[in-house]
């Protein structure tokens, strides 16, 4: 068995060499180079442009403006299509717009000859602009003098959900109740993968090829076709390895403009390398979610009501729109089961950059509103904040109405145990309350839940194609991408298990091209282990069954009493080898009386889903003349069900873990009050965490085998990013008595607050 | 216009020469010149570490080093630490064998970055470590496994494990 094997990355080998080939080491040296002129308003319309003197710079090409491109609206979210208009993407993008909506916005593009002669020709570019009033704030837009972004959107409310369960308003009125309220905002961040997205399109006959640095290829063929108002066939989207994606590449990002772009010069390669820049402003980003929560509790910690309410800022355009709020508003119901529970939450347009898919989908932020307030109240009654957790989290046999999910272990309480005793909670915690001084410790923790795909809100389907070689090896083909969580390797780990032949001997075709490869919708969700496992164990059984229907032509034994295990045809009834893989395979094609090409294909249509659990146990020492935080240790536990590959389920927890910290303490993207530009554009200024920010990253797991999985796995790739935040605001609480409740927890943040407690 | 100006420096051990835009940087030379495309772009400035390259012994970000400045130089990039029958250096197998590497966009720069600092041969505590190695970014290790590959591949030639 090669499921739960740490065995090496299928890519490991071609990364470290450097011989791994990413969009940009795969274009040729003579393509165009188009770079984007950027709205330098953030609300407005553009009433001209004058490109005469950036044409006269040599080297320019040509220069498309909002004026000349098709008027084809476009959503650009990476879900999957849906055949009903009704849960149908907003349609809300062109590929360059004369109605600009944030500071950034796309407004011309030059295809140049070289980088050099495009940058010149960018500032050489005259705009008359119209300036409009802008608004950045999430609940100033919804006011009703507010400006407006879209006539379709009243109050720029794109979206609007609630949850009413029990009666609030009686609820409330029992006696002996407290109550407990506070507001929690969260920031904008950026994924910073390290490579930026770029793309490259050319043509061939009258089809359209885009290279792009992509999660999700099939889908973005859909949306370029949309773009383009070209039936989708007539588009081709290559993704070769890619440097990271976290949610960001999990849009159509600039695939349509480029794609249009080439048709513009007779489908000469033109390539599309966005700056870093770019990338933190006119790419996407997570949504800033402000939540005021209001919990009434029993005097044993009980919940008598809870009410949510959840502003979550959308930026200038829709993307992945309300499903973020309201998969993070969502979650608390299920988190602490309560009868009585009134929850809103709101995605508001703002004149900001487009907030879309990242790590967590409105979980981090949702758990940092949830957990921070456990805390709260757990404290607040003298109870342990593990005790408090174990009594009212989700329990074991808990089942949810619409996803049919289902708790079947006490993993909370597995996960918990593992957390407290590696961060020796229980001494830490009662020892810590008692600090005087400027130095002090504190310990944390929190926990969440999350879904493991899309299913029952959207489509989960998976297709795979396995084709066998004369040597009894196999490829593999999936739409589910690498996008350097290890999925290829996850999945030849898989097919060498369910086809019954040797891990060496499988080979996952890396590159999608959606010309050649099986339909999907690739990597979000943290689905791809998941259903692709589906696929891969219907496709190698077809196989399997095909091959030792073969094998009866050979060994004249029936194939119901021949097996494949480990690349040989065993006869079952007595475990002899009859022949190996090897010699069938070359056999069945060089035939003269049967030749036969070994291969499969199917699809597998998921209609379930899986919780996945964990925690974070974090202790911080907290210096409180200079309301600075150093993290001193950190643990996440998590049950994903059964490991394919421990080490790098491991290593994909450290990488989640890495980004929570970045959010709980250092990233924020800044904004102009005064033009709505971003501030802190890079690398410099936006402090991703680095090498010394972190200490050790623990990483540690509960491995209750997922009933509903083929592999017995659910999801791991998002779910290390979100019980971080609240650890480590729990573990300041536990040093300071002093609650935080906006991220990250800076020295300014935690500055006034320090002195509105008397602190300092 | 573009002036253009001929650079010869000796690349992996091999002397070259080729003509650059004076305003090009090494980065671009490397890439587009030589097609070295190990040596990645991560944001241009300075800022990330992807393209690091080692100059007559000393790790520098080649996005913000002029590739005229190369003249008379050696330069290494992850491409030469290959053996010529496709033997993997130390560090290279060791990243493998630690699970460092995931999208591996940043791994040749801090690979490069590992390099120079082996050649020390000197010992370093894992925080003196984190501090030499903080000039790479990355998003996807949380650092931790690359910690441990330098670590083990830096014990490991001091004979200590």
């Amino acid at each position: 068995m090669t499921v739960g094997q740490s065995v090496p990355r299928v890519d490991a080998l071609d990364k470290v060499i450097g011989r791994a080939k990413y969009t940009d080491d795969l274009c040729e040296k003579n393509a165009y180079t188009a770079k984007i002129l950027h709205s330098t308003i953030a609300n407005g319309i553009v009433k001209s442009i004058d490109v005469s003197e950036a044409l006269n710079i040599p080297g320019v090409v040509k220069i498309v403006t909002c004026f000349d491109v098709p008027k084809f609206l476009f959503p650009t979210a990476g879900h999957p299509w849906s055949t009903d208009p009704a849960h149908q993407d907003v349609a809300d993008r062109l590929l360059l717009t004369d109605r600009v909506r944030f500071y950034g916005d796309d407004v011309a593009a030059v295809i140049a000859e070289t980088e050099v002669a495009a940058k010149q020709a960018l500032e050489a570019i005259k705009v008359e602009y119209e300036a409009y009033p802008f608004v950045l704030d999430v609940q100033e837009a919804m006011k009703p003098d507010a400006p407006q972004l879209f006539d379709a959107y009243p109050n720029n409310i794109l979206g609007h959900s609630s949850i009413r369960r029990g009666n609030y308003e009686e609820a409330i009125k029992e006696p002996g109740l407290t109550k407990f309220e506070a507001w929690y905002e969260t920031p904008t961040v950026q994924h910073c993968h390290i490579e930026n997205h770029i793309c490259y399109a050319s043509m061939e006959g009258n089809r359209i090829t885009v290279v792009s640095s992509t999660q999700i290829p099939h889908i973005v063929r859909r949306i370029v076709g949309q773009a383009l108002g070209i039936p989708w066939g007539d588009v081709r989207i290559v993704k070769p390895y890619i440097g990271g994606g976290f949610g960001n590449k999990q849009d159509s990002l600039y695939e349509p403009l480029c794609a249009y772009l080439t048709t513009q010069v007779g489908g000469r390669p033109v390539k599309i390398d966005v700056t870093r820049e770019e990338t933190f402003v006119c790419n996407r980003v997570r949504h800033a979610i402000r939540s005021h929560l209001i919990s009434w509790v029993r005097p044993d910690g009980s919940f008598a009501a809870r009410k949510l309410e959840c502003y979550s800022n959308q930026g200038a355009y829709a993307s992945h729109g309300h499903g973020i709020a309201a998969k993070g508003m969502n979650a608390l119901p299920q988190l602490y089961p309560c009868d009585n529970m009134e929850c809103d939450s709101y995605t508001v347009f703002t004149n900001r950059p487009v907030a879309g898919a990242m790590r967590g989908y409105g979980i981090p932020q949702a758990m940092f509103a949830a957990e921070s307030q456990t805390d709260d109240i757990a404290i607040a009654l003298g109870i342990d904040p593990v005790e408090y957790r174990r009594k009212y989290l989700m329990p074991a046999g808990y089942v949810d109405g619409f996803s049919k999910n289902e708790n079947y272990f006490d993993t909370f309480n597995q996960c918990m145990d593992k957390g407290k005793k590696y961060i020796d909670f229980d001494r830490k915690f009662k020892e810590y309350q008692k600090q005087t001084g400027p130095i002090r410790k504190g310990v944390g923790c929190s926990v969440f839940w999350y879904n493991t795909g899309v299913w029952p809100i959207s489509l989960e389907s998976s297709s795979c194609r396995m084709v066998l070689n004369q040597d009894g090896s196999v490829q593999v083909q999936l739409a589910e991408t690498e996008i350097g969580q290890g999925a290829d390797t996850a999945f030849a780990q898989m097919t060498a298990d369910a086809l019954g032949i040797n891990f060496n001997k499988v080979h996952v075709i890396s590159t999608q091209d959606t010309d050649v490869t099986p339909f999907g919708t690739s990597a979000y969700a943290s689905r791809q282990t998941y259903v692709g496992g589906f696929a891969i164990k219907q496709t190698a059984l077809l196989l399997k069954e095909r091959i030792l229907k073969y094998a009866y032509e050979l060994t004249r034994m029936p194939s119901f009493e021949l097996d494949l295990v480990e690349g040989q045809i065993i006869r079952k009834t007595d475990g002899r080898v009859m022949i190996s893989l090897a010699e069938l395979a070359t056999e069945a094609l060089y035939s003269m009386s049967h030749s036969e090409h070994m291969t499969s294909e199917s699809t597998y249509q998921i209609k379930s889903n899986a919780y996945s659990f964990g925690c974070c146990f974090a202790e911080v020492e907290v210096d409180i003349p200079l309301c600075k935080v150093t993290l001193v240790d950190i643990i996440n536990v998590h049950d994903a069900g059964q490991l394919i590959n421990p080490a790098l389920a491991e290593a994909q927890v450290h990488g989640g873990m890495s980004m929570g910290i970045g959010y709980a303490l250092s990233e924020q993207l800044l904004f102009d009050p005064k033009t709505g530009k971003t501030l802190n554009d890079n690398l410099l200024d936006y402090k991703l965490s680095t090498f010394v920010d972190h200490p050790h990253l623990e990483a540690q797991f509960v491995e209750n085998f997922e009933p509903t999985s083929s592999f017995g796995t659910k999801a791991l790739g998002e779910p290390p990013v979100c019980p971080v935040a609240p650890a480590i605001r729990n573990a300041i609480l536990n040093a300071t008595g002093v609650a935080i409740n906006n991220i990250p927890m800076t020295p300014h943040i935690l500055f006034e607050r320090f002195k509105e407690e008397g602190l300092i | 216009m573009a002036q253009y100006k001929l650079v010869k420096c000796t690349i992996n051990g091999k002397e070259t020469e080729t003509m650059v835009d004076v305003r090009a940087s090494l980065t671009d030379m490397l890439r587009n010149d030589y097609r070295l495309t190990s040596v990645k772009k991560g944001c241009e400035v300075g800022e990330c570490g992807a393209c690091n390259v080692i100059i007559d012994g000393e790790c520098f970000n080649s996005c913000i080093y002029l590739a005229i400045w190369a003249e008379g130089k050696k330069i290494q990039t992850l491409e030469s630490l290959l053996g010529p029958g496709g033997e993997l250096a130390d560090i290279q197998q060791a990243f493998i064998d630690e699970a460092a590497v995931q999208c591996g966009f940043c791994t040749p720069g801090f690979i490069m970055t590992a390099v120079q600092l082996l050649e020390t041969r000197k010992e370093y505590t894992r925080e003196e470590l984190r501090k030499h190695l903080a000039g790479n970014l990355c998003r996807c290790t949380g650092y931790e496994n690359i910690l441990n590959a330098v670590e083990k591949t830096m014990l490991r030639r001091l004979g200590k494990l």
